[in-house]
């Protein structure tokens, strides 16, 4: 039995889809102990946690929240855990749970763990955690009283307890300090398009484009379908396309429900974006690339006459 | 994709450009059920050819590899993947500057249009040159840049088109089988296919391969950094991908050239970095391709300042970035020339690697005609597989040379340069003797040859031989070579002929075997020795050497080191049943004795007659020499009296300190080789396979025959037949050189060989077959005091005391015909040898 | 205005991923090295920022001997000089490195005053910690911003954008400042041939940090078994066309 605190992120009254894997992983960790969830300022979001497994909630609640500030995330997460007594602190293994888990480990002086797919608990606790965008594990031991880690994304699964737990709201102390990072605008997102991490459907294209001019046929098809555009990191170095709509590793991580991955040869760095991909649609020369490995579906051809080719017949299946 | 066969006329390994090539020329010589597999992806498996430069400059001193790359150059154009962008390579020094202008006597031998030009020329060529740091320069304007991957796709395509071929990829070779000596069966990780022929064209990978069938390839990774910078403003407004010529910065060992917006520097002049086949990786393994090995910037980084200071404008522009940047794999070989040919361990199998781009299309039909006629038109001998012996096969061997050679890619090699890694690998029993008296050691096959002897200095001034004052014509040649040679006509010379390869031809059918093989009638007499040329399929030479008939059904082929075991394996691949060819290279070594007292000397030592009545010219008979048995053959390649003298290989120190010690009255020299291959020779007019005799010439060019041929069939027969009924296009001919004097500089010059024959206009000689009159030897005939040339020319200039040019270093030397045909000036009724 | 930028030496992987035989490290036989692409992006940002403001540019790097070729690289696209933490090649965790760090950022900053902005990756290519920014931040009193796609300086704050849902984020922060960055704030430039030539004579300040006990302690890499997927092929060229159309209207994406 373990005392369990989760930063449960959320946007728009609903936690995060990942912060409630990390609930779930919380839940396994307690192993019958209690179970903490952390909400910072969204209410709706909070009254929901109980019914995914936390056992009580904590509601922070500060004027200074309105906008995300990590600092004051981190410290109102660092001094909560401290007086309960915490021994796993669970975020998500997001942008956001990261930056936060990171600064309250910064501020405890304790070890911080990364994007983790399994925990073992013990002295020491060991973990098995992301490396390469997930192309490479590590088994870790964290030597520390407090375990400070994140859930790696799409790892655990968010499990409906049909529970209910209390709801407690508090206000936290901050500083000046704890506020200096906070967001304090936000520019609109390019208009147009449809965003890549959201997509349905993403269409790319790689190097076998052969040229910034051979995206045309992806584009096409991508409006064709309403989905977004996407492209390898080889096509972004060729200033083909924009980073953007860079699909892998250092680019955006994408989950569709169908990926058209054309001339895309497959390399580790592109699949770590593509790996939440329900299914993967390959279009390729080579029909040993490597994307094939990762691929559901797969046409062998030239991505300058397959596509097309698809456009065309998706038009005459409208029957436009 | 079809289904993998489980049989196949011809499996062919590798779709590089040789494969490919292969493939295609394969199909059009009308093979059929042609499979062509490789381990990577199509079009660009991931070998060598994928990360090619892909220029072809045309100019080459090696006859060999010009034709290679002529062909080639025209097989890329006839199929439209050809930028002829023309080409450059510059000079910063004088001394490089000459030896362009020996590249233009080069160009000139094998009819590329190449010629000099100034730095203002340069400039005008390529206006981003610096060419305040050049002092000239040499263009070929029909130098260019092939697409190599689409023309290995086009070969593809037309093979297919002919439904000759099918292609597997990312199909690997996990073994090989082979029975009773012969290829059978590939084995794949797509299942095994039984053939009859396979061919491995695989470039780094090939050792491995071969390996699997019990054969050698010997190449070695080498690697070869380029890099690609970008983007170069001045190329954004060229109005094709290739505008400029290529330069070769020939001083430093570099390259460069526009590839679309893009400037490609490519250098030599690094370390040389050298890998075995079995650290290539997989191309599941490889980051980029798997002879794409990662960039080691350090190396390339003292290259970068001598590529700025030629290219300021482009290279040094801050906004022109390094893009890409590999060590690039290439094969290297023990001794620079390429793998080709069947494997003399394995029956029907085939190499084809250590292939550039430049050569591949020609040598894709070479091979495609070699299995299917028995001989490729251009002559590829110095290519042979076949060529190797056992030391060029090994591993360290080949690494050793290819370290040795990788700086010298685009170094001023000197015609007799010598190796000087991985020696000495074969000893002869005098070597010590021979390293104690001074011997300046060439190496030949492994072996150490005593070129001449530094002891014998002393002749220099006895006979007042003349030193070369320019440092190039002077370099790996010594007077003492000339005084050596005065000695042996004067006296007696001693020559170790250790490096001769050796072997009996043994067994019911060695009489046919050999007839087969020989143009002259080897019927003969019990104890006779014929001197023959060996003809390939086509009527050219494939050998000269020397047949003895030992025994009713034993004879013993004598013939040269570089060449030798191409020809135990012509011998053994024509022998006929119930015939065993036997190496005996190393069971016998060779010692030479002669000179006017040659006899005198032997005599002295044996109770055998040795006078001309007993001991004929031309025959060959056991005699005693002391406490030795030896096998003694009266014939000269040096034109005078004596022996060669046989004796097992360990008892070659006692037979030569003994033929040494009765010669000392006499005044017997140890002559060195130069004097047997050079000037002995040369005075005799005799010629010699690898410079006159070759695949393009034949005896009744070279006249060394007479009409009437021998009532047996041959190979060659029928094409000798023809030769024997047209007019010769050409003749070999001695010309004298008449005026050493350097136009420009006033110094005595003395062309080395390989030096086009012109007219008084520089014009080049060109027969009504398309062959450019050069000098294919030269050297002193000491005992003619005269400069000898020996060359082909056509039969209007092929003319007794006719006057002609040799061009030497850009410059003319006027030379007089001085005899047409193989009758020799020194000593033309032979009565020296026949004493 | 000063900035130092930190980069770490990884190995080029792109294809199949194998281990050393103690299963601690790639094995990195047939492969090269070179920063992450957030950190190529950071050391891009460092020179524009120099560029535009005046000032110097200062790499960093904890990594082994070897690891001079990737602060010579930084150095050939801008980067005045170096600082090189040089290790025996072991791993160091995100917080030890972090340690590190500062102890050279304190000693850098006691002879020549203080960094404006230091610049990190987001995440190490390899390790993906996502920490090491914030620590030095925090160590140093210092705000940092994370996952940054745009930053400007003016007026000693800092104004840097992070990527959000249907938009980004705005952070204004007070220099001196830790910026982490990702692989999209910048085209990194290449290399030119002066920039690599003058890199060379660039100076590089070595010293070699003692590695504390790890708390996050690897102990062995794993490959994660993939799926051995069979891709259905659908066909050839653009015969495949209907039959993608079909499987479009399957999954209901049509």
């Amino acid at each position: 039995m373990a005392t369990v605190l989760v930063l449960v992120t959320t946007a728009d009254g609903a936690a995060d889809k990942v912060a409630l894997q990390a609930l779930a992983l919380g839940r396994q960790l307690a192993d019958g102990g209690a179970v903490h969830a952390l909400v910072i300022g969204d209410a709706a979001a909070a009254a929901e946690l109980g019914a995914w497994g936390a056992s009580s909630v904590h509601l922070a609640q500060h004027p200074q929240l309105d906008a995300p500030a990590p600092d004051a995330a981190a410290r109102i997460l660092d001094d909560l855990a401290g007086s309960l007594g915490a021994t796993f602190v669970v975020g998500p293994g997001t942008e956001e749970g990261n930056t936060v888990l990171a600064r309250a480990a910064a501020r405890a002086g304790l070890p911080f763990a990364a994007n983790c797919s399994a925990v073992t608990p013990g002295s020491p606790v060991t973990v098995t955690r992301s490396r390469w965008g997930g192309s490479l594990l590590e088994e870790a031991a964290i030597h520390a009283d407090r375990v400070i880690l994140t859930a790696a994304a799409h790892v655990f699964e968010a499990v409906d307890t049909g529970g209910s737990a209390d709801v407690a709201a508090f206000t936290p102390a901050l500083d000046d300090a704890d506020l200096a990072v906070r967001v304090v605008g936000r520019v609109p997102a390019p208009s147009g398009g449809v965003s890549l991490s959201d997509a349905k459907v993403v269409v790319s294209g790689g190097r076998g484009a052969g040229s910034a001019d051979g995206f045309g046929p992806v584009v096409e098809l991508a409006g064709l379908l309403g989905a977004a555009v996407g492209c390898s990191r080889a096509v972004t170095i060729a200033g083909w396309r924009p980073h953007t709509e860079q699909v892998g590793q250092t680019g955006t991580k994408i989950a569709p429900e169908l990926y058209i991955a054309a001339g895309v040869s497959g390399a580790t760095q592109h699949l770590a974006g593509c790996k939440g991909a329900k299914r993967i649609l390959a279009i390729n020369k080579d029909p040993e690339a490597p994307i094939m490995t990762a691929a559901d579906y797969a046409v062998i051809g030239d991505m300058a006459e397959v596509l097309p080719a698809i456009s065309a017949a998706i038009r005459r299946a409208r029957g436009a | 994709m079809a289904t993998f066969p489980s049989s196949a006329k011809v499996v062919i390994i590798g779709a590089g450009i040789v494969g490919n090539s292969i493939a295609y020329h394969l199909a059009n010589l009308g093979w059929k059920d042609i499979v062509q597999i490789d381990k990577g992806p199509l079009p660009n498996p991931g070998g060598s050819t994928g990360h090619a430069s892909n220029f072809i400059y045309l100019a080459d001193h090696n006859k060999e590899m010009a034709e290679l790359t002529i062909e080639s150059a025209r097989q890329y154009r006839e199929w439209d993947v050809y930028t002829m962008c023309g080409g450059l390579e510059v000079a910063r020094s004088e001394t490089r500057l000459a030896e362009l202008r020996r590249k233009v006597d080069s160009g000139k031998n094998w009819g590329v249009n190449s010629f000099m030009v100034t730095p203002a020329e340069i400039k005008e060529l390529v206006p981003f040159i610096n060419e305040e740091i050049l002092v000239g320069g040499f263009h070929t304007p029909e130098t260019g840049v092939c697409d190599s991957l689409q023309f290995g796709t086009l070969c593809r395509q037309k093979a297919e088109a002919m439904g000759a071929l099918t292609s597997f990829a990312n199909t690997e070779v996990t073994a090989m089988g082979v029975e009773n000596g012969k290829i059978k069966s590939v084995t794949t990780t797509r299942g095994t296919i039984e053939a009859e022929y396979v061919v491995i064209a695989t470039g780094v990978w090939a050792p491995l391969l071969a390996e699997m069938a019990g054969a050698y390839i010997p190449l070695t990774p080498v690697v070869h950094q380029m890099a690609d910078y970008g983007p170069v403003p001045l190329f954004e407004k060229s109005s094709r991908a290739i505008e400029y010529p290529i330069v070769r910065d020939m001083d430093v060992l570099m390259y460069e050239r526009q590839d679309g917006i893009g400037f490609e520097v490519g250098s030599y002049a690094h370390r040389s970095i050298l890998h075995d086949p079995e650290e290539i990786p997989s191309v599941e393994e490889a980051v980029l391709s798997p002879t794409e090995f990662p960039f080691t910037q350090d190396d390339f980084d003292p290259q970068l300042e001598d590529a700025l200071e030629l290219f300021p404008e482009i290279l040094g522009d801050e906004t022109v970035g390094q893009k890409y940047a590999i060590n690039g794999l290439i094969s290297l070989t023990p001794d620079g020339m390429p793998v080709l040919g069947e494997t003399p361990e394995v029956k029907n199998l085939w190499a084809a690697c250590a292939v550039w781009v430049k050569e591949g299309p020609a040598v894709g039909k070479s091979i495609a005609e070699w299995m299917t006629y028995g001989q490729p038109e251009i002559d590829c001998n110095q290519s042979d597989i076949s060529r190797f012996h056992a030391h060029q096969k090994t591993r360290q061997h080949t690494k050793a040379r290819a370290f040795e050679a990788f700086p010298k890619t685009y170094g001023i090699v000197h015609p007799s340069e010598q190796y000087l890694s991985d020696r000495p690998i074969r000893k002869t029993p005098m070597y010590d003797w021979q390293k104690a008296h001074g011997a300046e050691f060439f190496e030949v096959a492994g072996w150490e040859r005593a070129q001449w002897y530094n002891s014998n200095a002393p002749l220099v001034a006895k006979y007042g031989v003349e030193a070369r004052p320019n440092e190039w014509d002077a370099r790996w040649w010594s007077p003492i070579i000339n005084a050596e040679h005065l000695a042996m006509r004067e006296s007696a010379g001693l020559f170790d002929l250790s490096s001769f390869v050796i072997f009996d031809v043994v067994g019911a059918g060695a009489l046919d075997s050999v007839q087969k093989v020989c143009v002259r009638q080897v019927d003969v007499a019990v104890g006779r020795n014929v001197y023959t040329p060996v003809l390939s399929v086509s009527g050219g030479f494939k050998s000269d050497l020397t047949v003895m008939r030992l025994g009713k059904d034993h004879f013993r082929v004598v013939t040269g080191a570089a060449h030798g075991m191409s020809d135990l394996k012509w011998f053994a691949d024509n022998a006929a049943p119930s015939t065993s060819v036997v190496d005996l290279t190393t069971a016998y070594t060779t010692i030479g004795i002669w000179g006017p007292n040659a006899r005198k000397i032997v005599q002295k030592l044996t109770r055998a007659d040795m006078s001309n009545e007993a001991f004929k010219f031309g025959t060959s008979k056991d005699i005693e020499i002391g406490s030795q048995i030896a096998l003694a053959s009266r014939i000269s390649y040096v034109g005078d009296l004596g022996w060669e003298l046989y004796v097992p290989m360990e008892q070659g120190q006692r037979l030569w300190d003994e033929l040494w010690a009765a010669g000392q009255e006499f005044g017997i020299t140890a002559c060195g080789i130069a004097v047997y291959v050079g000037t002995g020779r040369l005075e005799k007019g005799f010629r010699a396979y690898g410079t006159e005799l070759d695949n393009d010439y034949s005896p009744v060019e070279a006249d060394m025959l007479t009409p009437r041929l021998k009532a047996q069939d041959f190979v060659g027969r029928q094409a000798l037949e023809k030769a024997l009924s047209e007019d010769r296009a050409a003749v070999c001919c001695t010309l004298t050189v008449d005026d050493h004097t350097s136009p420009r500089t006033g110094e005595k010059r003395f062309p080395l060989g390989r030096q086009p024959i012109v007219t008084a206009d520089g014009a080049p000689i060109t027969d009504r077959k398309g062959r450019q009159s050069y000098a294919n030897s030269a050297g002193m005939g000491p005992s003619l005091g005269k400069y000898l040339l020996l060359s082909y020319l056509p039969p209007e200039h092929a003319v007794e005391g006719h006057k002609l040019f040799v061009q030497y270093f850009g410059e003319l030397y006027p030379v007089t015909v001085a005899r047409v045909g193989s009758k020799p000036l020194f000593d033309p009724e032979n009565d020296r040898v026949r004493a | 205005m000063r900035v130092l930028v930190c980069v770490k030496r990884v190995p080029a992987v792109a294809g199949l991923i194998t281990l050393t035989e103690d299963e601690r490290a790639i094995d990195t036989k047939y492969v090269g090295f070179q920063v992450g692409p957030h950190e190529e992006c950071a050391v891009e940002e460092a020179v524009r920022l120099v560029e535009a403001h005046g000032g110097e540019s200062v790499v960093l790097t904890l990594g082994p001997a070897e690891a001079l070729e990737q602060l010579r690289e930084a150095m050939s696209i801008g980067a005045n000089r170096a600082i090189h933490l040089v290790t025996d090649g072991a791993d160091w965790d995100a917080e030890s490195t972090a340690g590190a760090i500062v102890g050279a950022i304190r000693a850098d900053e006691a002879a020549n005053g203080p960094f404006d902005v230091v610049l990190v990756g987001n995440e190490a290519a390899d390790s993906g910690g996502y920490q090491v920014g914030v620590r030095i931040a925090r160590a140093l009193g210092r705000p940092a911003v994370t996952g940054i796609k745009g930053l400007s300086v003016a007026d000693g704050t800092a104004r840097a954008e992070q990527e959000a849902a249907s938009g980004r984020n705005v952070f204004e922060v007070k220099l001196p400042a830790v910026v982490a960055v990702l692989e999209g704030i910048n085209l990194p430039r290449y290399p030119s041939v002066p920039g690599r030539l003058r890199a060379k004579s660039k100076p590089v300040a070595s010293s070699s940090p003692d590695r504390p006990a790890q708390r996050l302690e690897m102990r062995r890499l794993v490959v994660p078994a993939t799926e051995a997927k069979q891709a259905q092929v659908l066909g050839r060229g653009a015969e495949a066309a209907q039959a993608v159309v079909e499987l479009l209207s399957s999954v209901g994406v049509l």
